[in-house]
């Protein structure tokens, strides 16, 4: 794959995963419950896209280019990392919401590494735009549910291969257990 | 009933509904169901109410207006409701209606919403008792020392009554979504189907029914698959089928065992490798599936497509018809949109030639099997003089567009129809669009 493809399905990838959270964040408040139907069909093509991505990601690096600047997605983490799943034994509520706190991690997983791959530079986060969280994102932290705490992710769990970072995280988790 | 031979025309006949642009949610339409006889036509809408029309039975000497269908009876069916447990409001929008075959003089339907299930009475009362002993005809009590003669109450005519009753009520055996409801041949027993599950009801018992069918994974992290719809075959009261979000169709026998968990046919198409992408299990997903009224075929409906499979051959349909290929470019904007959620239905004429299904910006597809022809029509307030003929509509995919063709960008999304059905005799079809039901029939030369 020619890297300027490669990096148009790269972006494109990202957009369908961004958009794809903001579906599944809103599908918390929609009346009737969440729908099982829906929230399996959004994971399922969010799991294609970071498939995608994943891939685009290699052959980028696999022809040597340095990864263009893209949006920093490092920032996006600090809303989502909080974000929880919900508690899951067998016989809670049917309709919790889903969230997606590896899909989470990935990002900072991928963000994260990028400054490690490359020591000499500095990070690449661009204070700027870094402040100001897409809006297509929600602004809001979520809410937890009841027993939880919120914690920072410890330091180092972000800290995985770069082969390994998004094919170890687990999309399943979008459908919690009932 | 009229074979659809040469170029059948489709004329205008009715359109109910408000006129006004603003829709209220309520209003939406979210089913629409001949009885078998095709004399009533029931709809349910997102505020939870039934309307029934009726076929005036009228104008025999003059054959090519056809008899018009008029309010019968409105009835609210179900309510919102709010599960204090889970802390979630049950929408009351009504998600099916399927008629009993008649029996009596009454009619019989069941409706449900995303959880519980109704089977109504409508019955006509056009008498009333005259000439009580101990009552006035107000009602109030007759002074008992007043009363110097008796005398038997009569029947005298009055305005005809039609009159809704809920006689059974099937709750609390979902804790999915329900997406269907269909009677069996036995005329005795149903099935419900909702993501995960389904389960056989008998129509006088309510508190307690069979699950026959239940997918839920031990572990939900392992979900891959959900049912999308279910149905009884039309004869062979032991045989359902069941969709799934995976383009899948499994048949079902009752006799094989208790738990129909080992389906005894699976129905599936192996996918085309050429036209994989982020949205291919989205458009796989089946929305709809229809038996036959031969019990030989039944049709299937995806996003993009309507495919008819024999029953008889389980590896591929015999017939796959596309609805509205020009989307297949589309789809990441229909994904955020939302639209490639839309869960289309489809049916069969009476004679198992046609199929129909609906499609966007108010359009509606027919695919006559045995002439090996399709039509494309719009529903709209503007071709609605009566007994006006519909035009062809085409939709241009790309480049030079013609004239009287609308191009892809120009598509109204927001004017989609999901319901669709057809007289079960004759050439009558019924199509919803959001709030406004259309009735066309066939122009009679």
């Amino acid at each position: 794959m020619s890297f300027a493809t490669a990096m148009e399905v790269n972006v494109e990838a990202r957009r369908i995963l961004a958009v794809s959270i903001s579906k599944l964040y809103a599908s918390r408040s929609q009346r009737g419950g969440l729908r099982l139907h829906r929230s399996l069909l959004l994971s399922m093509v969010m799991r294609s896209a970071r498939d995608i991505y994943h891939s685009s990601r290699e052959s980028e690096l696999a022809s040597g280019e340095q990864p263009a600047a893209e949006e920093p997605m490092d920032t996006n983490c600090d809303p989502k990392e909080k974000a929880r799943l919900a508690p899951e034994p067998a016989d809670s509520s049917a309709d919790m919401a889903p969230e997606v706190p590896d899909k989470d991690e990935s990002d900072c997983d991928v963000a994260e590494d990028k400054e490690n791959h490359s020591p000499t530079k500095q990070s690449r986060k661009r204070r700027g735009k870094a402040s100001a969280a897409p809006d297509f994102l929600p602004s809001k932290r979520a809410r937890l549910e009841p027993g939880e705490e919120r914690y920072a992710a410890p330091p180092g769990s972000c800290r995985a291969g770069l082969g390994d970072s998004l094919s170890a995280l687990s999309l399943n988790q979008v459908i919690p257990a009932f | 009933m009229a074979a659809p031979g040469g170029d059948m025309q489709w004329c205008f006949s009715q359109v109910k509904g408000a006129i006004d642009d603003d829709v209220a949610e309520a209003d939406i339409i979210s089913t629409v169901e001949f009885n078998h006889t095709g004399e009533l036509l029931a709809t349910g809408d997102k505020g939870g109410r039934v309307v029934i029309f009726q076929q005036e039975i009228e104008n025999k000497s003059l054959p090519q207006f056809r008899s018009e269908y008029n309010v019968y009876s409105t009835f609210q069916s179900h309510e919102p409701e709010f599960d204090y447990l889970k802390s979630l409001e049950i929408e009351e929008k009504i998600n099916k209606i399927r008629w009993l075959p008649q029996k009596n003089a009454a009619q019989f339907l069941l409706s449900t919403n995303d959880k519980t299930i109704k089977l109504w009475k409508i019955s006509e009362r056009d008498k009333r008792p005259d000439g009580y002993n101990l009552k006035e005809d107000d009602g109030r009590c007759k002074d008992p020392n007043s009363i110097t003669s008796l005398r038997v109450p009569v029947l005298i005519p009055m305005d005809l009554m039609v009159e809704a009753s809920p006689r059974r009520v099937f709750a609390n055996a979902h804790t999915y979504h329900i997406n269907s409801v269909s009677v069996n041949s036995d005329h005795e027993t149903y099935l419900s189907a909702d993501d995960l599950r389904i389960n056989l009801w008998h129509l006088e018992i309510t508190d307690r029914s069979f699950n026959i069918v239940d997918i839920k994974p031990a572990n939900m992290e392992e979900l891959t698959e959900v049912i999308t719809a279910a149905e009884f075959h039309p004869h062979q009261c032991n045989t359902f089928v069941y969709s799934s979000s995976k383009g899948i169709i499994r048949l079902c026998d009752m006799r094989e065992s208790a738990l129909c968990d080992r389906h005894t046919k699976l129905f599936e198409e192996p996918e085309d490798p050429s036209n994989r992408s982020f949205f291919s299990e989205i458009i796989s997903s089946i929305s709809d599936v229809k038996f036959s009224h031969s019990g030989r075929y039944m049709m299937t409906r995806d996003y993009l497509s309507v495919k008819i499979w024999d029953l008889n051959m389980e590896n591929r349909p015999v017939e796959t018809y596309q609805v509205h290929e020009y989307l297949r470019s589309k789809l990441c904007s229909l994904y955020e949109n939302d639209c490639i959620f839309d869960k289309f239905e489809c049916c069969w004429n009476g004679n198992d030639s046609v199929v129909m299904t609906g499609s966007y910006n108010n359009f509606f597809r027919m695919f006559d099997r045995s002439q090996r022809r399709d039509v494309m029509l719009e529903a709209s307030r503007e071709n609605s003089k009566p007994m006006q003929v519909l035009k062809p509509r085409k939709v241009c995919a790309g480049g030079k567009r013609k004239k009287d063709e609308i191009s892809v960008d120009s598509l109204d999304f927001n004017k989609k129809i999901l319901h669709t059905a057809w007289h079960p005799q004759d050439n009558i079809i019924a199509v919803a669009t959001t709030n406004n039901l259309y009735i066309f029939q066939d122009k009679i030369n």
